[in-house]
């Protein structure tokens, strides 16, 4: 990683990738504070890590398993019930195929 | 001395010994609840009904001349507002969540409930836990219950577990759960003179509670002494079916091994946390924790951790990176708010402009910055291969010594609205001491240990090795033994109550003069931001 200078805009194509709306106003004070953050944790480029595994986990590297068995059901109200917008046990979404 | 100041480990054997009812702490509690609430903004929900009918139905359980008292029976507990609790509202601090009421009980806290604890409410926290001084919560900030000797000001308890550092430090709850991520248990904990600790990764199950950084977090408790967090911890820790990266490992008897001697015991002091400007007065706690160890038996051992500069660093693209994909799931179709859009798309980035604050979408951007094509190898990937590299400095180090004894923070608690503002990185720098236990999952305790000049609480951090939070309490326990248990600070917050009182009779006369002959005054005045009362 060499020294971040990232421009608005990349900070408003990251934003759409992360589905957040921002505005050029925000876009700017986000620039200068990602900036910022990314410039210091460039301190990391000073730690030599070539022959060193990535952690990926704390625990046992292969998670336990269990069987692939129904063990609930029979909820779909409990399920629907803090659904912002529903129709008949469905979730309602702005209309997606035209 | 009030009901509600005890101890949890003393609560608990007046209860035993049929000395006090559940149902008397309970009214203790939510009493002091409601005095200082107004002023520390520490409950977002009171469940005061269910508070009650549980308390009851612990009395009748102690009542009964058969059956064992179970580890908390009739004990009332405040619960950090990232744990799912069924039917009443869980918003982990955010907006986005709206009124979200689970359909399920995270196992934490039913551990608690099949272990006879009363729930009083759901407690203030940072925005999806992600902040050091309770400031990002969309419910405002929580306040610390201590200030300095020589000003009213207002001071953060720390973050995330504000609200549960809060009122612990308090006595409006006999302890509270917590979840620590970079520090968010132990750094309240230390700014509001309270027991916090961290057990390892993998003790306690991560079901039900709201995701930040999947890797990192972990439940514990916040308690007002060093045996409490050993009770509290023990019934909060399982193994669980239900979270893959719960380990099934023995938990000891915690309260037992408070006992034990220390002679012999091995303390590390890690040479690299004397940082650059840390203060003259965190400097001499720190001695004196070493002169506690000695005075004990124990032997101190300098030791090294090279990588500790870069934990906080590393910290910073991990914990982001995991956060915006936990995150991703809150796009308004399922739970929480929803915002108008065009399309789907849109309606997505509304909701979520809407519904996060300002620390969470700047997290959400670095984890999705990192994350993204191009970048991975050189941010994501290196923060992990960084994070081999501490976790082995804790080995090596752990081949020499059984604990590590640091600071918990470089300072007391700041000034509401003081930190943060324009630099973020300024707020960050507060984790300094606490990142690195969460990078190698390890056991941290915080104990507090003394006083700044100021007359604000201060920690000491004990770190251990994996599962041997048996050990770190026991050490704690020697700091606050010789330390001192803290107080509870001087309720100020009761003068502001009964301000308060006399300002609403004023003017529930004046409504009623106005209305008159009509006579009802039951409409309250409103005062800011009131808790739901749910239940």
């Amino acid at each position: 990683m060499t020294k971040a200078q990232i421009d608005e805009a990349t900070v408003k194509r990251i934003a759409h990738l992360a589905r957040l709306k921002i505005s050029s106003q925000e876009a700017q004070s986000l620039k200068r504070e990602l900036n910022g953050i990314l410039n210091w944790v460039a301190e990391l480029n000073a730690i030599p890590t070539d022959d060193v595994e990535p952690l990926t986990s704390i625990g046992p590297a292969k998670l336990r398993q269990r069987p692939d068995e129904v063990t609930d059901g029979d909820c779909v109200a409990a399920i629907m019930k803090n659904a912002p917008k529903t129709e008949d046990h469905f979730f309602l979404v702005p209309k997606v195929i035209e | 001395m009030a009901l509600n100041e005890l101890t949890l480990a003393e609560a608990r054997d007046k209860l035993q010994s049929r000395e006090i009812k559940a149902s008397e702490l309970t009214e203790a509690c939510l009493g002091a609840i409601e005095a200082a609430n107004p002023s520390l903004n520490a409950f977002l929900v009171i469940t005061a009904e269910k508070a009650r009918a549980a308390a009851q139905d612990a009395d009748k359980r102690l009542g009964a001349k058969s059956g064992k008292m179970r580890a908390l029976d009739g004990i009332p507990l405040g619960i950090k507002d990232l744990f799912c609790t069924k039917d009443v509202r869980t918003t982990a601090g955010s907006h986005i969540l709206g009124n979200f009421e689970p359909a399920y009980e995270s196992t934490v806290t039913q551990n608690l409930w099949d272990a006879g604890a009363i729930m009083l409410g759901k407690l203030n926290m940072d925005e999806f836990a992600m902040g050091s001084s309770n400031e990002t919560s969309y419910f405002g900030p929580c306040v610390n219950p201590w200030r300095t000797r020589e000003s009213d000001e207002k001071l953060v308890p720390g973050g995330s577990s504000g609200g549960s550092a809060s009122a612990v430090a308090a006595g409006l709850c006999f302890g509270a759960t917590a979840s620590d991520t970079g520090g968010s248990i132990r750094q309240p904990a230390a700014f509001t003179g309270t027991v916090g600790i961290k057990p390892t990764y993998g003790r306690c199950s991560r079901w039900g509670m709201v995701a930040f950084a999947s890797s990192l977090d972990q439940a514990g408790p916040i308690t007002r002494s060093v045996r409490d967090a050993a009770i509290l911890l023990e019934v909060m820790a399982s193994h669980d079916p239900k979270d893959s990266t719960s380990m099934d490992a023995p938990l000891p008897n915690l309260e037992q091994a408070l006992g034990s001697s220390l002679k012999g015991l091995r303390v590390g002091i890690p040479k690299e946390y004397r940082v650059e400007g840390m203060s003259a007065e965190i400097d001499a706690l720190w001695m004196k924790g070493i002169d506690i160890f000695k005075q004990a038996g124990a032997k101190i051992v300098e030791v090294s951790l090279p990588h500790t500069k870069a934990a906080l660093p590393a910290y910073y693209i991990v914990a982001p990176a995991e956060a915006s994909s936990n995150l991703a799931r809150y796009d308004g179709v399922r739970y929480g708010i929803r915002a108008n859009g065009r399309d789907i798309v849109d309606m997505y980035e509304e909701t979520r402009a809407e519904g996060f604050g300002a620390e969470v979408k700047r997290r959400i951007l670095i984890g999705t910055y990192v994350l993204s094509a191009g970048y991975y190898d050189a941010y994501y990937l290196k923060a992990q291969k960084v994070r081999t590299l501490i976790k082995r400095d804790f080995d090596e180090a752990f081949e020499k010594v059984d604990v590590l004894l640091t600071p918990t923070t470089p300072t007391p608690a700041f000034a509401l609205g003081s930190k943060g503002g324009v630099d973020p990185i300024a707020m960050y720098l507060n984790d300094i001491f606490t990142v690195t236990v969460n990078m190698a999952g390890l056991p941290g305790l915080s104990v507090p240990a003394g006083f700044s000049s100021e007359g604000l609480p201060l920690g000491l951090q004990i770190i251990g090795k994996p599962f041997d939070e048996a050990r770190v309490l026991r050490a704690g326990q020697a700091i606050e033994d010789a330390a001192g248990r803290m107080p509870i600070p001087k309720p100020w917050w009761l003068d502001n109550a009964s301000a308060s009182k006399q300002a609403k009779v004023k003017e529930a006369k004046a409504v009623e003069a106005k209305l008159s002959p009509v006579k009802s005054a039951s409409k309250k005045p409103s005062s800011r931001k009131k808790p739901n009362a749910s239940s």
